[in-house]
């Protein structure tokens, strides 16, 4: 996939007490995903081509993509496209990409959210919302073994604008 | 293109009355903040400063006071001479209880026209928010050098 239209509509950056190594692991493993990405399990074939999933704590397919980048323990860009009928269809494919660095005692974890178009405020809500929510919990079960009870529903700004889109939300 | 700002979200498992301290006490930001010490009464209309190894680098003037739910001063950093010319911006937090959790957003806005702060406090936030979050769930501050940041105009103050 040619990743060169996509242009970053979402950046967040956190520092956390630990290796880039646990970092990866944290981010490409079901055991650690489970206890900050809201119970959903990441699957994911760690080389260019193979496949990422996510799965909500019942098993259903949640988010499918595809491994665009792979760095271990630096660099993960995916298609990261939630399952909801007519959404890729409407918005584009969703790219993510962390970035892992070390920075002086600590590792810097970047998020970045990037499509082919530009998207409306009310639908990049959604990453806006929930990305701090999920990478808050991440740097608390790497740094104190604990997750963090973050309940959260999507935004209501961003299931209204994907209906009047004609996408088909839970 | 709208107006640049600058918002970061981060969720805390602390209570709302630590985390105003956490901000408004020189004895916590010096653990979070590379040493830097926040000088205020908190009173709206009072002065704001920042000092960092005796020398003020920023300063401003509180605008909302309303322990613990938000806090928002004027901001104006003043070891650069372009910086120092600019009118202020403005700081605001927001701290709000979110089930156990405090979900604090700091929002970062009305910067003059190509404000040459813009690049630092992207930077420097991050970092700052992630020191603080660490401080209140484990006791322990990160160790981030100032150097890792890649801030274009650094001053030497905060080098030392």
């Amino acid at each position: 996939m040619n990743i060169d239209s996509f242009k970053p509509a979402i950046v967040y950056a956190i520092y956390i007490a630990s290796t880039p190594e646990k970092v990866w692991q944290a981010l490409t493993s079901a055991e650690f995903s489970r206890k900050y990405f809201f119970g959903n399990a990441v699957e994911i074939e760690l080389r260019i081509g193979g496949a990422y999933i996510v799965r909500t704590p019942d098993g259903s397919l949640h988010i499918s993509g595809e491994v665009i980048e792979c760095d271990p323990p630096n660099r993960l860009t995916i298609t990261f496209n939630v399952n909801w009928p007519g959404l890729v269809e409407k918005l584009g494919p969703t790219l993510v990409t962390f970035e892992i660095e070390q920075a002086g005692g600590a590792v810097k974890l970047t998020l970045i959210q990037s499509h082919d178009r530009p998207l409306s405020d009310d639908i990049l809500d959604g990453g806006r919302q929930g990305w701090p929510a999920i990478l808050s919990g991440l740097k608390s079960v790497l740094e104190t073994g604990n997750p963090l009870a973050i309940q959260m529903a999507p935004p209501l700004r961003m299931l209204e604008a994907l209906k009047q889109l004609g996408i088909k939300t839970p | 293109m709208g107006k640049p700002e600058f918002v970061y979200v981060s969720y805390i498992e602390t209570t709302p009355a630590k985390l105003w301290e956490a901000l408004t006490s020189s004895e916590f930001s010096k653990r979070y903040w590379w040493d830097t010490s926040v000088v205020s009464d908190w009173k709206v209309g009072s002065p704001f400063s920042l000092v960092l190894n005796g020398k003020t680098t920023d300063v401003g003037e509180i605008l909302e006071a309303d322990p613990p739910r938000r806090l928002c001063y004027s901001f104006r950093h003043i070891l650069n001479e372009a910086a120092r010319n600019e009118r202020p911006s403005r700081v605001t937090f927001v701290l709000e209880p979110h089930g156990k959790l405090v979900k604090l957003t700091l929002i970062h806005e009305d910067f003059a026209e190509n404000s040459v702060i813009l690049d630092g406090i992207s930077k420097g936030w991050p970092a700052i928010m992630s020191s603080l979050k660490s401080m209140l769930e484990n006791g322990q501050p990160l160790i981030i050098p100032f150097d890792a940041l890649s801030i274009e105009a650094l001053e030497e103050v905060y080098r030392s």
